[in-house]
């Protein structure tokens, strides 16, 4: 592996503990619902303050269940995640093109280049 | 984690759709005339919205026991100046809020202030600051992204305790709650995002060098890369 390669994955394992360690410590036992969404303890904390906030307005769609949220959001994550394998796919190849096309002038602007015949 | 759909007053609902307009307005312009200007950056446009989407929908553990997603938007704004990310992040919302019921369209005005004005402005900020004074390009791709990220939740914070200021501690002690519940919650996700931002722009240095030297991430300052630049 190159040393750039090392140093992407020292990055990823980084971001990986970092999101890992928070679980494998327990941070969350002492909460009655572990690890629950920021914004879900903001909406009881709203609530909290002012128990007589209803909520005016509500979603259009609402997905039927956490296992359709739950495939909503890896959908938007494969997307994304398509696009940028889609991306660096692209560059790659490109740079690889290139890289061959130069290598054949190169090949063959040689003997070309040699002064001689005139 | 953005406002929930409906949890924001009318009044404040409205003024923040009416601050975030313009941002929008002027970013539709600036992303039309570069798309415009040139072509060639319309696929790297779409990898920097891509990033926004894969990172705001990676709802992660954190520290304080609960879970929330970075936002992806300091690469944009670092890449393509922050009128231009203010469309992409609102693409975004509009996605999570109309699909997923993630965040809401009454509260869409404030949570585009938020993820897609605020954070990237001073994301981008951060990062032209340490560049100005000759901090190494990852380490101000690192800093500018993890601001983007954490002054998206404050600001967040801010808006909640601007609409629900505490019956006794008015709106500091409102501020102290949700920023607990954000702010805090949000810093070893900033930092992840943070790494996943340098890993991007790692390979992108790899991959489109003209390209970022045309966007003036990469700078011509050297002989060296002068010359890597004309030959490219």
């Amino acid at each position: 592996m190159s040393r750039n390669a090392r140093i992407n994955v020292l990055l990823l394992i980084a971001v990986a503990a970092l999101a890992v360690l928070p679980l494998v410590l327990g941070l969350g036992d002492h909460k009655e619902e572990p690890f629950a969404g920021a914004d879900a303890e903001a909406e009881t904390a709203i609530t909290e303050i002012e128990p007589d906030y209803e909520p005016w307005f509500s979603p259009l769609y609402e997905p039927p269940s956490g296992e359709v949220e739950s495939a909503l959001f890896a959908l938007q994550a494969a997307l994304g995640a398509g696009v940028l394998a889609y991306y660096f796919g692209l560059r790659r190849g490109r740079r690889q093109g290139e890289e061959r096309a130069l290598a054949a002038s190169g090949a063959t602007a040689a003997p070309a280049d040699t002064p001689g015949g005139d | 984690m953005h406002i929930a759909e409906g949890f924001l007053p009318p009044a404040h609902a409205i003024a923040w759709g009416v601050a975030s307009a313009p941002f929008v307005v002027h970013g539709v312009r600036s992303l039309t005339r570069e798309v415009r200007e040139h072509p060639e950056s319309t696929l790297l446009l779409g990898a920097s919205g891509a990033f926004t989407f894969v990172l705001s929908a990676l709802k992660l553990p954190s520290v304080t026991g609960s879970c929330s997603h970075p936002t992806g938007t300091g690469l944009g704004a670092i890449l393509f100046r922050p009128p231009i990310m203010a469309v992409l992040g609102t693409i975004t919302l509009l996605f999570q809020a109309l699909l997923l019921a993630h965040g809401g369209l009454t509260t869409l005005g404030a949570n585009v202030f938020s993820m897609a004005i605020a954070g990237p402005w001073a994301g981008y900020g951060v990062y032209r600051l340490l560049r100005g004074w000759d901090v190494p390009l990852m380490v101000t791709v690192f800093f500018g992204a993890f601001v983007a990220d954490l002054s998206t939740y404050c600001v967040t914070s801010v808006q909640l305790a601007l609409a629900f200021p505490d019956p006794g501690s008015g709106f500091l002690g409102a501020l102290g709650k949700f920023g607990s519940i954000f702010a805090v919650t949000q810093v070893p996700l900033a930092v992840s995002e943070g790494l996943l931002t340098v890993i991007v722009m790692r390979l992108l240095v790899q991959s489109s060098k003209g390209e970022l030297t045309r966007l003036g991430v990469l700078l011509t300052r050297s002989g060296e890369r002068k010359q890597e630049a004309v030959a490219r």
